[in-house]
């Protein structure tokens, strides 16, 4: 089975446009949203089928039992990240701010602090005729590379399980920009799509997110989306990849029809629109590549 | 006073938002915080005068000292250290920086020592001329291939928190605008950003995609308490949900950005819409004196 992912550096490029409709080109059979942050496939891909929805803990929290707390605030003084406080005579633990380390629990010399699991998101697995693994993380949590990884590790079981040879592709929307979640996406992949936007700022992410791609060694290809938007940027972008080798596999005109697509619930795989045949294009190229 | 700017879903215009609100109030500071891919500063073109490393603390282990006793990896809940041929190896891209390891050494073996994760720039827009600076740039920039943005976010607020007390009595602080743009999406970097503002922007996209993020982001103000607008972006046709939920919920609409097809290259390129067009000028004026009437009352 071959992983394509959908990456963009900046957001708001079209990934998940993309993604959609590579998904209908090819009949995918299997798909993931690592987009914990802000998952939108799912809006674009309706799914039938049973649903299996998961808590996701990524972590850990510490609690203070607060009758055995003595006050002695060593806990404050030795967590690194500001998380707890003593409020009056007892410590109290600042939730968002805790990365569940343990090093309360070790520097105490009451017994008053332990770590309890933490629900940071949640992860969906639906698996009726196609396979499509989603999550989506809970407000203000960290974790979102260790809930990326649970996707991808879900949707690779269940194709397993399901007799990996009846699916040949399984394309992946991931995050904006470089960072954890990204990194996360990127490991096991055989290729990443880029969706470029012809702006300073789509130029400036696509070599961020290059230069992150060739520490991994990951294997990149580009498109541009709204090409018309600059010419002079997307004259730039075309220039970027000839000159460090990434194939350019085409370009997407702004068109009304995919916010019209999108509000509808659908891909722009079936409309008849420029924007649809250019993806066509670009899909055809990026098979030959994987 | 503080305005975060945020927006769920990438690419709806925070950056846009952020840097032609900043220009708008002239005397201001202007923190990017979006520091996987900081782009105000393609807009505002700031004259860096400084550069500050960003570090954390990874542990060191000296090899001699260490008997392999396995206590640090058993500590380790991120499991960036394992044991190697009987000793301690370090996974420094996945540590926390949380100590914990050093603390339970019982030989003291390990020691800590500065990560670079990434830089905050300082810098300031004019041409040097003038007697004081009006809008001050900081840029957050995580190093290629670093997973911690939270240091680094951390970094750029309290470099921008020093830059607006810097030159101002404390009556005229409280009054200077700070705008804070945050990174996409709704975790950990977005809460660190917005925690510390006074007033909470939440840009929109009116179409399924940005109601739905919409709806994950808004938690965030509304969790901590603080007050928080809507400013819809690329605005034409009413998308209902969105209208009829922030009417429902009471969240304010506090201004509606069109679509200007005949901007969006000049947009692209870098040009500052506020300086680009009249019609925005007044728009971004209105904006900001709604949220500084609104954040006072």
């Amino acid at each position: 089975m071959k992983k394509l992912l959908v990456l963009s550096g900046k957001g708001g490029t079209g990934k998940t446009t993309v993604a959609a409709a590579f998904i209908d080109f090819s009949h995918a059979r299997a798909f993931a949203d690592c987009d914990v942050d802000a998952p939108n496939l799912h809006l674009v891909q309706s799914v039938d089928g049973p649903v299996e929805r998961s808590d996701f803990s990524g972590s850990q929290k510490a609690r203070v039992d607060s009758h055995l707390c003595v006050g002695c605030g060593r806990c404050v003084v030795h967590c690194r990240f500001d998380a707890i406080h003593l409020v009056g005579t007892k410590a109290s633990v600042k939730e968002f701010a805790c990365e569940g380390c343990g090093v309360c629990v070790e520097v105490c010399p009451a017994q008053a602090v332990s770590l309890a699991e933490d629900v940071s998101g949640t992860t969906t697995l639906y698996r009726g005729g196609r396979i499509f693994s989603t999550a989506e993380l809970k407000m203000g949590r960290g974790n979102s590379g260790k809930l990326v990884s649970t996707v991808k590790r879900t949707l690779v079981d269940t194709v397993k399980r399901a007799g990996e040879s009846s699916v040949p592709l399984c394309v992946i929307d991931g995050s904006p920009g470089i960072g954890c979640p990204v990194i996360a996406s990127m490991s096991g992949v055989d290729l990443v799509l880029v969706v470029a936007e012809p702006s300073l700022s789509g130029l400036s992410d696509l070599r961020r997110l290059f230069d992150t791609a060739t520490m991994f060694g990951t294997k990149m290809a580009v498109c541009i989306n709204k090409f018309d938007i600059s010419d002079g940027l997307t004259g730039s972008i075309e220039h970027f990849c000839e000159e460090h080798d990434v194939p350019f596999v085409g370009k997407i005109p702004y068109d009304r029809h995919a916010v019209a697509a999108v509000n509808a619930g659908v891909s722009l795989a079936y409309a008849d629109c420029p924007a649809s045949k250019a993806l066509r294009t670009i899909y055809d190229r990026t098979m030959l590549l994987l | 006073m503080k305005i975060s700017v945020v927006s769920g879903k990438g690419g709806t215009g925070k950056t846009f938002v952020a840097v032609n609100l900043a220009v708008t109030a002239q005397d201001a500071v202007y923190m990017d915080c979006d520091v996987e891919e900081p782009n105000g500063r393609l807009f505002l073109k700031p004259n860096v005068t400084r550069e500050l490393p960003v570090h954390i603390l990874v542990p060191h282990i000296d090899s001699v000292r260490c008997t392999g006793c396995r206590k640090c990896v058993s500590f380790c809940r991120f499991n960036a250290l394992a044991m190697v041929k009987g000793k301690p190896i370090l996974f420094p891209e996945i540590c926390h920086s949380c100590g914990g390891c050093s603390l339970v050494c019982p030989v003291g073996a390990i020691s800590e020592r500065p990560l670079q994760v990434g830089a905050v720039q300082l810098g300031y827009v004019g041409s040097g001329k003038e007697t004081r600076p009006s809008l001050r740039i900081v840029t957050g920039v995580l190093s290629i291939g670093k997973v911690s943005a939270v240091p680094v976010v951390k970094a750029t607020l309290d470099a921008g928190a020093a830059l607006s007390y810097d030159d101002a009595q404390a009556d005229v602080a409280s009054q200077m605008v700070s705008v804070i743009d945050c990174p996409p999406g709704s975790g950990c970097s977005v809460l660190e950003s917005v925690a510390g503002s006074d007033f909470c922007l939440m840009v929109v996209e009116p179409t399924a995609f940005g109601f739905h993020n919409f709806r994950m982001i808004e938690q965030i103000p509304k969790q901590l308490g603080i007050p928080c607008a809507v400013v819809i972006n690329k605005d034409g046709e009413p998308y209902a949900p969105l209208e009829a939920y922030c009417a429902e919920h009471s969240v304010p609409i506090l201004a509606r950005i069109p679509y200007r097809e005949d901007l969006t290259e000049i947009l692209s390129e870098g040009t500052l819409a506020v300086k680009a067009d009249r019609e925005l000028a007044r728009l971004f004026e209105q904006l900001l004196r709604a949220i500084v009437d609104g954040g006072e009352a």
